[in-house]
Parts: C-alpha cells; sequence; structure tokens
C-alpha cells in the first residue's frame, strides 16, 4: 500500500475541481435558499428563514414559468415518444435508404438550437413586409394568419412546443432504432412460423423488448423539458417575461443575472424547487415503470 | 444477418400488392419527417444567398434564389465580430476539452486499476454527484467566478466544465475491460503507472475516448448558458451568445438574411465534424448522450 498517496494524486484534480464547483455549491445552494433579504453586493443578510420559498411561490412570474413549463413537458414528452416510437419502427422496417433517413433524422442533434431557432422565428413571424412561410401557408389553406412570436398566446406555445420536439427528436429516434435492432431475430422468425399477425408481434415481443428504453425515454425526456430554457430563447429572444415564455430555469437565471437579477436567494428558492419537482416525477415514473405489467 | 428464405412465407399476390401499398405508405411518412427536419437547413442556407433588397420585395418568399450573392458573408464577418465569437467558440471548446481529458483520464485510471483506502466510498460519492442537475450549482459558480473576478475571461468560462463524472465513469467501465494480467505485468517489468497509462490505456481504449471528445466538443460548441451568465463583454461572447446579441443589437434587426449567414457559418463546423465521423457519433450518443 505504499502507493496510496499516487493514486490520490491521480484522483486530485477531479476531486478539486468537483469540490469547488460542484459539492461545494449545492451545501452552498441550500445556505442561500434560506438566508433573507440577501444583498449581493454587501454579502450580508438580514435572517434565516422560508421567505425567499414564499416570494417566489407567489411571484406571477414564477407562476407563468410553471405554467409554461408543465405545458411544454405535458405536450412534448408524449408525442415526442410516440412519435419517435413511429419514425424507429417504420426504418426497422425498411433496408434502401435507412442509413440516409437516420443520417437526416440526427442533424437536428449536431446544430447550435439558438441558431437553428432563428430560423424557426423566421419562418414563423410576421413582419411588415412579409406574413412568413407558415402563414402564407395557412392562408393558401384558407386559415387566418397569426403571429407565432408576438401573437396570442396558443400560437405562441404551438411554435415552443413543435421547436421542442424538432430538437429532442433525434436522440429518442437514436435510442428507439438501437433498441430495436437489438431484439433477437429468432423471436420474430418464431412468431411468423406460428403464423402470429403483425399487431401481436407488435403488442407481445417488440413491445416488451424495447420497454426499459421507452421508460429511458420518457424518464430523461421528463427531465429535459422541465428544464427547457434555451429553445425558449431562440425564438423569443432573452426577455422571457415580456414574452410571457419563461419557465422555471429562465426564471432561475433571470433573477441571477441581467436587469432583474442580483438575487441569489431566489434563485436558490426557485432552482430547489425545480429539483423537488423533477425529483418527485423521476421518482413516480420509476414507479410506475417498476410496477408496469410490460416487465 | 441474413434473413432466411423459408418456404413458410410464400405469399399470395394480394397481400403482396398490400404490401406495397404499405411500404410506399411508410416511405411517405419517412420522407415527410425528413422533409420536416432538412427545410430549416434549406431556408437558412437560401435566405443566406439572397439580397437584402430581394429578401424583402418578396412578400411570397421564392424557394430559389435567382441572384445569388455572397455579399452576406462577407457581412457576418465585417458588420458584426462573428470572426471573434467564433475564434472564442474555438479556444473553448480546445482548451475545455483538452483539460477535461486530463483531469478525467487520470482519476478512471485510479478508480479502475489502483488501490486505496476508501476507493468504493469515493466511488459512490463521485456516483452520486450525477444525479445533480447543473441548475442547481449554476447560482453559486456564478457568484464564485464573480468573486474570483473571472468574469469575462477564459478562465472563467472554461473552469466549472472541465470535469464530468460520467465520462470519469464511461472511461473507468472501459479501462476494467483491459486484462489485469498486462498491468500486471507491466509492473513486474518494472513500468511505472503513468507510462503504463500512456502506452497502454489509453491506445486501448481510443474508441471510448474519441467518443468521449466528441460528445464534450459537441456540448462546448452549443453551451450557451453559462457563457450568457458569466460574459457581458462582446469581445468574449461565444457563438450562441453571438447569434442572440446579432439578433437583438446586430445588423439593424431587420436584415435577415446577414443573419441566415451567420447563422449557417455558426451551424457548419459541427455538421462537417457530423458528415466526417457520422457513425462514431451516433454510436457515442446513443452510449453516453443526453439531449431532451
Amino acid at each position: 500500500m505504499k502507493n496510496q498517496w499516487k493514486a490520490w494524486l491521480y484522483l486530485l484534480p477531479s476531486i478539486l475541481f468537483l469540490g469547488v464547483f460542484m459539492v461545494y455549491p449545492l451545501i452552498d445552494v441550500l445556505i442561500y435558499s434560506f438566508e433573507q433579504g440577501y444583498n449581493f453586493s454587501s454579502q450580508t443578510y438580514s435572517g434565516i428563514g422560508w421567505y425567499n420559498y414564499a416570494y417566489v411561490l407567489h411571484d406571477p412570474y414564477f407562476a407563468q414559468a410553471l405554467k409554461n413549463t408543465f405545458i411544454i413537458v405535458i405536450i412534448t414528452v408524449p408525442i415526442s415518444t410516440t412519435l419517435a416510437l413511429l419514425i424507429s419502427l417504420g426504418l426497422s422496417s425498411i433496408k434502401p435508404l435507412r442509413d440516409l433517413y437516420q443520417t437526416i433524422y440526427f442533424l437536428p442533434y449536431v446544430t447550435n438550437t439558438l441558431a437553428v431557432g432563428l430560423v424557426f422565428m423566421i419562418l414563423f413571424k410576421k413582419t411588415p413586409y412579409s406574413d412568413g412561410l407558415i402563414n402564407l401557408l395557412i392562408r393558401a389553406f384558407g386559415g387566418a394568419s397569426v403571429d407565432f412570436i408576438d401573437g396570442p398566446y396558443p400560437a405562441k406555445m404551438f411554435v415552443m412546443c413543435f421547436y421542442t420536439i424538432w430538437v429532442v427528436m433525434p436522440f429518442k429516434i437514436l435510442i428507439l432504432t438501437s433498441a430495436l435492432a437489438s431484439v433477437n431475430p429468432d423471436y420474430y422468425k418464431a412468431a411468423r412460423v406460428d403464423g402470429t399477425s403483425s399487431r401481436r408481434i407488435f403488442t407481445k415481443i417488440t413491445l416488451p423488448m424495447i420497454a426499459p428504453m421507452i421508460f429511458y425515454l420518457v424518464i430523461t425526456g421528463f427531465i429535459g423539458a422541465f428544464k427547457a430554457y434555451s429553445d425558449e430563447v431562440a425564438l423569443f429572444g432573452t426577455d422571457l417575461n415580456a414574452a410571457g415564455m419563461n419557465t422555471i430555469v429562465g426564471y432561475i437565471y433571470d433573477m441571477l443575472y441581467g436587469d432583474s437579477g442580483g438575487y441569489p436567494s431566489y434563485a436558490s428558492a426557485a432552482a430547489l424547487i425545480l429539483f423537488a419537482i423533477v425529483f418527485t416525477i423521476t421518482c413516480v415514473n420509476l414507479m410506475l415503470s417498476k410496477n408496469s405489467e410490460l416487465f | 444477418m441474413d434473413e432466411v428464405k423459408a418456404d413458410y412465407s410464400r405469399i399470395p399476390r394480394k397481400t403482396k400488392f398490400r404490401n406495397g401499398v404499405k411500404k410506399s405508405l411508410l416511405y411517405l411518412g419517412l420522407t415527410f419527417w425528413a422533409v420536416l427536419v432538412l427545410f430549416p437547413f434549406y431556408w437558412m442556407i437560401l435566405t443566406s444567398v439572397k439580397s437584402y433588397s430581394s429578401y424583402n420585395s418578396e412578400y411570397v418568399p421564392r424557394f430559389i434564389a435567382t441572384n445569388p450573392t455572397i455579399q452576406n458573408y462577407i457581412d457576418a464577418f465585417t458588420a458584426v465580430s462573428l470572426g471573434r465569437y467564433f475564434f472564442n467558440t474555438l479556444i473553448f471548446t480546445v482548451v475545455t476539452t483538452v483539460l477535461m481529458m486530463a483531469v478525467i483520464i487520470p482519476a478512471a485510471f485510479a478508480f479502475a486499476r489502483m488501490e486505496f483506502k476508501g476507493k468504493n466510498i469515493l466511488f459512490v460519492m463521485f456516483l452520486s454527484l450525477m444525479m445533480i442537475p447543473g441548475e442547481l450549482v449554476v447560482i453559486t459558480n456564478y457568484v464564485t467566478i464573480t468573486a474570483w473576478g473571472m468574469r469575462n475571461s477564459f478562465p472563467g468560462l472554461i473552469l466549472p466544465s472541465v470535469t464530468s463524472v460520467f465520462y470519469i465513469y464511461l472511461l473507468k467501465e472501459n479501462f476494467e475491460q483491459i486484462p489485469e494480467e498486462l498491468y500486471k505485468a507491466a509492473k513486474v517489468d518494472g513500468t511505472s503507472d503513468f507510462k503504463y497509462l500512456v502506452r497502454v490505456m489509453i491506445p486501448i481504449s481510443q474508441p471510448t475516448i474519441v467518443t468521449i471528445v466528441i460528445l464534450k466538443v459537441i456540448e462546448c460548441w452549443n453551451s450557451y448558458v453559462w457563457p450568457r451568465l458569466i460574459t457581458d463583454d462582446a469581445s468574449y461572447f461565444l457563438v450562441s451568445n453571438g447569434i442572440q446579441e446579432i439578433r437583438e443589437n446586430g445588423f439593424g434587426r431587420e436584415n435577415i438574411p446577414a443573419m441566415m449567414a451567420a447563422v449557417v457559418v455558426i451551424s457548419l463546423p459541427l455538421i462537417i465534424l457530423f458528415l466526417i465521423f457520422r457513425k462514431k457519433i451516433m454510436a457515442g450518443v446513443s452510449r453516453g448522450g443526453t439531449k431532451g
């Protein structure tokens, strides 16, 4: 055991970095969240208590952010997972062009969401000189044009969800296609010999075999959607409160920084509330997947 | 694996026809999604080669550029500091990735091959950190970096993201698959740990290391939140913040073709990287990626 110190030497950089930028902040954020009336410039506070939490929970901006985040989660997670499943099933039942489709579907993963968000904004936005491509399409089909970026709330929410789904699809398709590819083909051959209908093959073989991966995607999808932020900035700009499109994470950062910032205590309280929500939902998801009869 | 062509599937002609219809519908659906994915890319390239005046005169946008121009690309590099943002992002990405590898490789090696007291407890502590969302620690990190006077500097941008517990874990698993006999033999020969790590472990684990590098590069190139918090001086902006700045203040706001040129320039490096390392990136992401 003379080499003990050597092992610690190998671990030293990572322990240092993790300590300073992960462990210490974790304790610190808890402390911040209970320090009332914290002043950023003088680093003083007036007392200890639940006031920061009360403030955040009564803040109308936080209520708006909470509502937006929940809508995004509830709409995008089921739709993107189902759509990804359908597309992956389609992909796995074709041979020609499969590689090409897979490559195309993966493209959004490697693109900068802020940059591509700008393209979506242009497609959906109404400007003085053009209604934008999407609105022209809507009009061509006899609908009324609507400003998706500065217009009514449901329209903005629609673009938001549409863009979120567009962004998260590559990862889901990739995971599900590889899950489908790893199902032992003998099962399918045996089922075909028995003359099993394709619907039955799907529900009795395919679905149970890839169920763990679907649950994995649902859980990570929930976590990711609860942390939605940069996609919103990409579409509606940095002042999300003004656009009425802020999310919980956006609220945290607004409290920390910028014109509305300088309140790390409120930001910490909001961050811990977010963590509590995500933690609860993840536990519920895990319990549901454990109890599910698919296993 | 070859499909076994067995006799049990003598398909009647009618089913064959129905299968044909099914197949075409399937391809139609898949093509539809492919178009939905590709269209924004097409649109940004198309718009970026239209001149400012022709873009604004098209009430109904044309689907091809009649007089393509590269003026927007020139504007993107001269009217706003896109070159600067680009260069910053390059430095940020390279330095962060190199530093991270220098931090995680020794750590993974220590966990995989070295013996020391408290190894298991320490490893469990490392793993439990994986569950901590970044949003929780970013607040204090912001305060720390501000207190250290590192706002608007590369160290401030880079330091908080040079460790990743997940990648240490991934690499440790990989290191452990290398037969321990090799390590013991090297020890008998008097090879030092460091030499063994550099000469044997790293070359054998090269595929995993490349995967980690690629994932980190993608993450760095697209990072937005931390750079936004820590920089307000435009000379330290990364491309994500740059594009936001361009959108809100650059080009007199309404010069959309020039904006699109900037978007194309920003998107291109990762797309090229992807097309070259397609297989590796997709395999890497399905092993260790998260997004969405």
